[in-house]
């Protein structure tokens, strides 16, 4: 099992590979990538209990589903340095021909995706879904989810949120990356959604709350707790507050680079800001 | 000429009912899921004998395509069951994501579909499904013709791995296919032999060409009709073989005539064979309250409207 250094060092390298990859095609979404990489790092180095092979159907192992797909570059990074996929993959990021699409997909086979995202708002309902499936062949593990906190403005959400409280699904741990921004602006001025924890109570989830979503060591402490409250008879909710474009000075706390790959001089800022750790692609 | 009997009028909604049924009993992966519409879909034996296979997700359709999509993963097959209008315009960008290009082994199952649906209108008679489901990669789409094909048809799709929308309806219709037939997706079944004009048909149209194909035959017209139960994938050969015999087609459907079955005939026979066509179907334009067979009439989607447009393809043979 990797320590906390270990898992530091890897949470830089992901940020530089974000970096990279959108800087290369001029376009992906690094500013939501960048907040996640903590998160991101934290599951699959530590928290999931996975198969070190991917095959679909995931019996007898923790999944996990991307909601808010135009993170790819940060799953992708993960993905690859997890072992699915060889890392210098990552060069082909939304290139023509390429696995590694702007936004996720099982439809060119790409290890680690188990069901394509981007159209904003599905991720809850696939998700109990395969939950589901783990309870009627009596596997144990875990679903996890990841879901932006703007994505929850789309209704569909809700219809799973009510679903899985009525249902009593409580092998799904569901995450929501509360870093207020979309892409018009802040989710308070675009749309106010209130209270997330009152409404995700008020639905008959379990809610745990990790105020400091970009600290890899309150993350791992957050994830467990979450993990200690599966089996009770309610899913269970993280509210994961995390800072846009966490890491690049320039990019943290606003929405501009929500959608937008930096230039050649803001690259080598951002790199110097994330010095290599591991090895670049 | 052959001719068919009904063995008396069934719905094809209780056909599907049947097959799942059936499946319950054969095939352990079978999961079914429905919206709030359990009798009309005929569910509730599936309900009561595998409680723990059935899930009710309330009015939310949304919830329930994605919730078939991840139920795959792990193995399980899911069939969802709601009306047709619920099942394909509300749910277009579900399927589409989670299930049509995520490849995921769903089977939408749609019932109430066309204007048979009858007193509810025009909010509940979708004319445009066939259309929404035929556009989406990878997705098989299946109009099944009566009671005993339906059932059949549903069984079959749960050895077929991939999406598929099987479309039926609500009003009880003439029961005429062999019971426990066996169902080939894509392999169009040909009822009549003929040498005047082709008329393929699917759903509740099939019976009224065989109707429209007596008529005919009394007036010394001989129509060879095929019953296109599948409209993807569509059985190229088999319409390519029969009008190359009679040298024209009518093609019949309960659905608008723009992105139904007669532009899927209409698409081969351009690439292959240019031939007269003429559609009995609706014309761009939405339903309304009213009993199916006043409507099907008002609307011309009968077996008088099959003889109609026979007649006026004839005239554009030559």
């Amino acid at each position: 099992m990797p320590n906390t250094q270990e898992l530091q060092d890897l949470t830089t390298q992901v940020r530089r590979d974000i970096l990279r990859m959108v800087h290369k095609v001029n376009s992906g979404h690094p500013g939501g990538s960048l907040g996640c990489a903590e998160f991101f790092v934290a599951l699959y180095q530590e928290i999931m209990d996975r198969k070190t092979s991917f095959d679909m159907d995931g019996i007898g192992e923790d999944l996990f589903f991307l909601s808010n797909g135009h993170i790819s570059p940060v799953f992708y990074s993960v993905l690859a340095r997890s072992g699915y996929f060889p890392v210098d993959e990552l060069n082909t990021f939304r290139l023509i021909n390429s696995r590694l699409q702007g936004h996720p997909t099982t439809h060119e086979g790409l290890p680690g995706v188990r069901v394509a995202s981007g159209s904003l708002g599905q991720g809850f309902s696939v998700a109990l879904g395969a939950a589901e499936t783990k309870k009627l062949n009596n596997d144990s593990h875990l679903v996890y989810s990841l879901h932006g906190d703007g994505e929850l403005q789309e209704g569909q959400n809700w219809e799973g949120i009510m679903y899985a409280a009525a249902n009593n699904i409580d092998n799904i741990i569901s995450t929501i990356d509360l870093n207020g921004q979309q892409i018009d602006g802040a989710t308070d001025d675009v749309l106010p959604m209130g209270s997330l924890r009152a409404k995700f109570e008020a639905f008959g989830w379990t809610v745990v709350s990790i105020e400091k979503g970009n600290d890899i060591t309150a993350v791992l402490e957050g994830m467990a707790k979450a993990k200690s409250l599966t089996g009770q008879g309610k899913p269970v909710c993280v509210l994961l507050k995390t800072i846009m474009g966490n890491g690049v000075d320039f990019m943290m706390h606003t929405h501009a680079w929500h959608g937008k790959a930096p230039n050649d001089e803001q690259l080598e800022i951002g790199l110097s800001q994330n010095a290599e750790t591991l090895g670049d692609y | 000429m052959k001719t068919y009997t009904n063995t008396g009028n069934k719905d094809t909604r209780s056909g599907f009912g049947a097959g799942l049924t059936e499946l319950g009993k054969t095939n352990e992966n079978v999961v079914a899921l429905c919206a709030d519409l359990i009798g009309s879909l005929k569910m509730d034996d599936f309900k009561a004998n595998h409680p723990e296979r059935f899930f009710q997700v309330g009015i939310a359709e949304a919830n329930m395509i994605g919730l078939a999509a991840g139920m795959t993963i792990g193995g399980k097959i899911p069939f969802t069951g709601t009306f047709a209008n619920f099942s394909t315009g509300r749910v277009y960008d579900q399927i589409r994501q989670s299930v049509a290009y995520s490849d995921k082994n769903v089977k939408i199952c749609a019932s109430h579909a066309g204007l048979t649906l009858g007193e509810d209108g025009a909010t509940h008679q979708i004319l445009e499904d066939i259309g929404l489901m035929k556009m989406l990669p990878g997705m098989t789409v299946i109009n099944t013709c009566d009671y005993n094909q339906t059932k059949a048809a549903t069984i079959a799709i749960a050895e077929h791995h991939g999406p598929v929308y099987l479309r039926f309806g609500r009003p009880k219709v003439a029961n005429f296919t062999p019971e426990n037939q066996s169902f080939e997706i894509g392999k169009a079944v040909q009822l009549t032999e003929g040498t005047d004009v082709t008329i393929v048909a699917t759903g509740h149209l099939v019976w009224e060409a065989l109707e429209a194909s007596k008529t005919l035959h009394e007036k010394g017209i001989s129509a060879e009709v095929i019953n296109i139960h599948t409209i993807k994938p569509l059985d190229d050969k088999a319409i390519l073989d029969s009008v190359s015999k009679t040298g024209c087609i009518v093609t019949a459907e309960e659905h608008n005539y723009l992105g139904g079955l007669g532009e899927s005939v209409a698409r081969v026979l351009a690439q292959h064979q240019p031939t007269p066509q003429e559609f009995v179907a609706t014309n761009d334009t939405f339903g309304e309250s009213g009993t199916p067979e006043q409507l099907m009439e008002k609307y011309g989607l009968n077996a008088n409207a099959i003889i109609s447009a026979t007649e006026k393809v004839l005239k554009r043979k030559n």
